[in-house]
């Protein structure tokens, strides 16, 4: 276990923790990115102005991150279109049926010992276990 | 200056993300191939990063006090499909949401998944929601 295992993302989620709660004292809100994102695909709302703030902050803390750490943030991600575009698909429509990801349900929701996030959070946490073993056992 | 701070608010949380490693799907996959645990090549991120994370929410809500109520407190059909749905999709590539609207910044390519994401948000608005 290196410390990039360990230490930068306990940073990082107190980072992300900071963030949540900054967007709780600030606007009074849940930093559920699935549903910030959703509130924009349909009628803007009167508070369009905040959420377009918090979503465009997003990729700008990874610029951020490039500037601090010094190097390009690199990925390793499938190029393969068959699994790209319906995984997708299925995280989009999935996050919205569910009314929420793993940041709405699996931060900001546990944070608030809610019982529908934390079931919510079981479930998707066990699936994607189980795809990704799946995967991994006929590769 | 509602708006300034949605924006910090926003930063900070994807200055984690990217500190994490959760934008590397690699990393969050690493953590999902439990078979790791054996193998004794398991990443421990994403556990590490709920570990910071909830803490330090759920202390920052406390002294916020006043919380908007959650929308249902119900156990609906909707919220164990979705969440099943968005579990399938998850693993298959290792990206949701949050992650998603940050690294194509790394890897263009990560656009065939976060426009696929969209519509699939939008098409979730067809569904009548209800008591189901």
């Amino acid at each position: 276990m290196s410390i990039e295992n360990l230490i930068l993302p306990l940073v990082g989620g107190v980072l992300i923790g900071l963030g949540a709660g900054l967007f709780m004292f600030s606007n009074g809100r849940l930093a559920g990115i699935s549903g910030i994102v959703d509130e924009l695909l349909g009628r803007w709302p009167a508070r369009w102005p905040q959420s377009l703030a918090f979503i465009a902050g997003l990729p700008a803390g990874l610029l951020l991150w490039q500037l601090l750490s010094g190097r390009s943030y690199e990925i390793t991600l499938t190029h393969n279109a068959l699994l790209l575009i319906p995984a997708g698909l299925l995280v989009g429509f999935g996050t919205r049926l569910g009314n929420g990801c793993t940041s709405g349900h699996g931060i900001c929701g546990l944070a608030r010992l809610s019982p529908r996030s934390l079931l919510a959070t079981g479930i998707f946490m066990a699936v994607a276990i189980a795809v990704v073993s799946l995967k991994q056992a006929l590769s | 200056m509602k708006t300034s701070l949605a924006l910090l608010s926003g930063l900070l949380f994807g200055l984690g993300l990217a500190v994490s490693g959760m934008a590397d799907p690699k990393v969050v996959q690493g953590f999902l191939d439990v078979g790791g645990i054996w193998r004794g090549d398991w990443n421990p991120a994403l556990a590490m990063v709920m570990i910071g994370a909830i803490p330090t929410t759920a202390l920052l809500y406390r002294m916020a006090g006043d919380m908007p109520p959650p929308p249902s407190r119900e156990i609906t059909r909707r919220l164990v499909l979705g969440s099943a749905l968005f579990g399938l999709g998850w693993g298959l590539v290792g990206i949701c949401p949050g992650p998603a609207l940050e690294n194509w910044l790394a890897d263009p390519i990560a656009l065939t998944f976060l426009l696929p994401m969209l519509a699939g948000m939008a098409l979730a608005r067809l569904v009548p929601a209800g008591k189901n």
